[in-house]
């Protein structure tokens, strides 16, 4: 597992995607905290970086590199390697290489000038997502053998999570909006990996009472230390589920 | 040394393997030949487990290979085309493998790498190389590991023929060491000096399996180009 996963990181390293990642990042985490008078401002603009950027960035980038690794795969396979080793191998290395890129771009800045809770869980938050949407491209690239496919399918998985849910979600709540969903809302939110993260920092914002009931609602929920606890499950099982499915398509793979 | 049993593999509506049982065993030299798409790369890759069979079952030393991957440490294979990560240098890829392999081997047998004359262009980007070289990169590789089944998918198309050459030699040297190799070719006439067996597939199914010295007796000729061809000509009543 370690030699592959060396191997992985050098050449996601001599890729150079990754550190102009880190400097994008680092370029606009400055820019937000330095144009704004308040941190807590600057905070509010990087909360939709972290929410939408990070996610498209490593879930497209995740894709495309593991397609561009078929020769590295496939000779790696006719070798003495676990096929588990390969396919954690390249998770590994990306997950690893694109979250030290956040830490390094997103996470410094937020703990030079904002370093409280809320910036704590900003780079948490951040960083999950980083995770997450590289074990979703996992899956993406995983199950379709077309390259072409696969980069559409993550797109409009990155799609999907960031705007279409919400979209759906906001949907059945004025369809719906005679009943008391709030508890249900609770729910939805365990579906989406961007909006446990928002909400977790939002939350730690407190600008929940601008939500309304159903913020009150989340705020208790999610505000106690068993909903925080519970979103790091939830988040925990969005890295593991697209994961463990992805692998079990790659050990039957004919290549 | 390898059996497979009943072993079918369909791609969609073609069926690729459709019921191969097969034995090869130690020391022999075996040819796999066949029409194109008659299903031998698709066999020597469910050997390697690249590809997965529906049904059917493949033991190496009598052991049954699903699942498993330590076995691969006895291959040595050389792909028909051969893929390597194209910003790797020639010296990375060989450093990877080594490096991968260690623990099956502490002393691997560059015999090719100098006899192809690889050594100088070790600095070479994979995705610069021709065809040519590629296929001396996998060659290499392939006998790097003193492996003790060699599995070779047309070693020698696009080599020139020196390096074909070479190449041969090293081919007879492992099989007087006793190795079990199996070869995919289409010029038979290179095969003469080789091999001890003939494996013959048509249409992804197990034709015949043949001593090379019975087949030429039955066909009554000496080369083995005529006597495949004397094969092909007539009606089929296998």
């Amino acid at each position: 597992m370690k030699k592959i996963l060396k191997y992985v990181i050098v050449d996601i390293v001599q890729n150079k995607i990754v550190l102009i990642y880190t400097l994008l990042l680092l370029l606009i985490s400055f820019t937000v905290f330095n144009v704004e008078d308040n941190a807590a401002k600057g905070m509010l603009s990087l909360l939709n970086i972290v929410l939408i950027i990070v996610p498209l960035i490593c879930i497209i980038f995740s894709t495309i590199y593991i397609y561009n690794s078929s020769e590295f795969i496939e000779l790696l396979v006719s070798q003495p390697v676990k096929r588990r080793t390969i396919w954690l191998s390249i998770f590994s290395g990306l997950a690893s290489s694109l979250s030290i890129a956040f830490f390094i771009g997103a996470g410094i800045p937020i703990l030079l000038y904002h370093a409280d809770a809320t910036g704590f869980m900003m780079i948490a938050m951040g960083l999950f997502l980083t995770i997450v949407f590289v074990s979703i491209a996992m899956l993406a690239a995983g199950i379709t053998r077309d390259k072409a496919k696969g980069i559409g399918l993550s797109i409009l998985l990155w799609l999907y999570f960031s705007l279409i849910f919400d979209a759906l979600v906001l949907f059945l709540l004025f369809q719906f909006q005679d009943y008391p969903l709030e508890n249900a809302m609770v729910v939805f939110s365990f579906l989406n990996p961007i909006d446990l993260s928002r909400i977790q920092i939002l939350l730690q914002m407190d600008i929940s009472a601008l939500m309304g009931y159903t913020g009150a609602v989340f705020r208790e929920f999610f505000g106690s230390n068993t909903g925080i606890l519970l979103s790091f499950v939830g988040l925990f099982i969005w890295i593991v589920f697209p994961i463990m499915i992805s692998m079990r398509k790659f050990k039957r793979k004919d290549l | 040394m390898i059996n497979t049993k009943n072993i079918t593999k369909k791609f969609g509506k073609l069926t690729a393997l459709d019921n191969v049982s097969v034995t090869f065993s130690k020391g022999e030299c075996i040819a796999l030949l066949g029409p194109n798409g008659c299903g031998k790369t698709t066999l020597i890759k469910t050997l390697l487990g690249m590809v997965v069979p529906n049904s059917g079952s493949i033991y190496f030393n009598n052991e049954l290979i699903a699942g498993k991957w330590q076995y691969r440490s006895h291959i040595g294979y050389m792909p028909q085309i051969g893929r390597y990560p194209e910003n790797m240098t020639i010296a990375n890829v060989i450093d990877m493998m080594k490096d991968i392999r260690k623990g099956s081997d502490k002393n691997p047998d560059e015999e090719l790498i100098d006899a192809f004359g690889l050594k100088k262009m070790m600095n070479k980007k994979m995705s610069t190389l021709s065809g040519g070289t590629t296929q001396k990169v996998s060659a290499a590789l392939a006998f790097m590991f003193h492996p003790d089944v060699l599995i070779l998918d047309e070693p020698t198309a696009g080599l020139d023929p020196l390096s074909s050459e070479k190449l041969k030699q090293k081919i007879i040297k492992e099989k007087q060491n006793g190795k079990l190799i199996l070869i995919t070719s289409h010029i038979l006439s290179e095969l003469d000096d080789l091999i001890t067996e003939v494996f013959y597939m048509q249409e992804g199914k197990l034709l015949f399996h043949k001593k090379l010295s019975t087949l030429k007796e039955e066909t009554g000729e000496i080369k083995l180009a005529k006597a495949i061809g004397k094969i092909m000509k007539e009606p089929v009543d296998y």
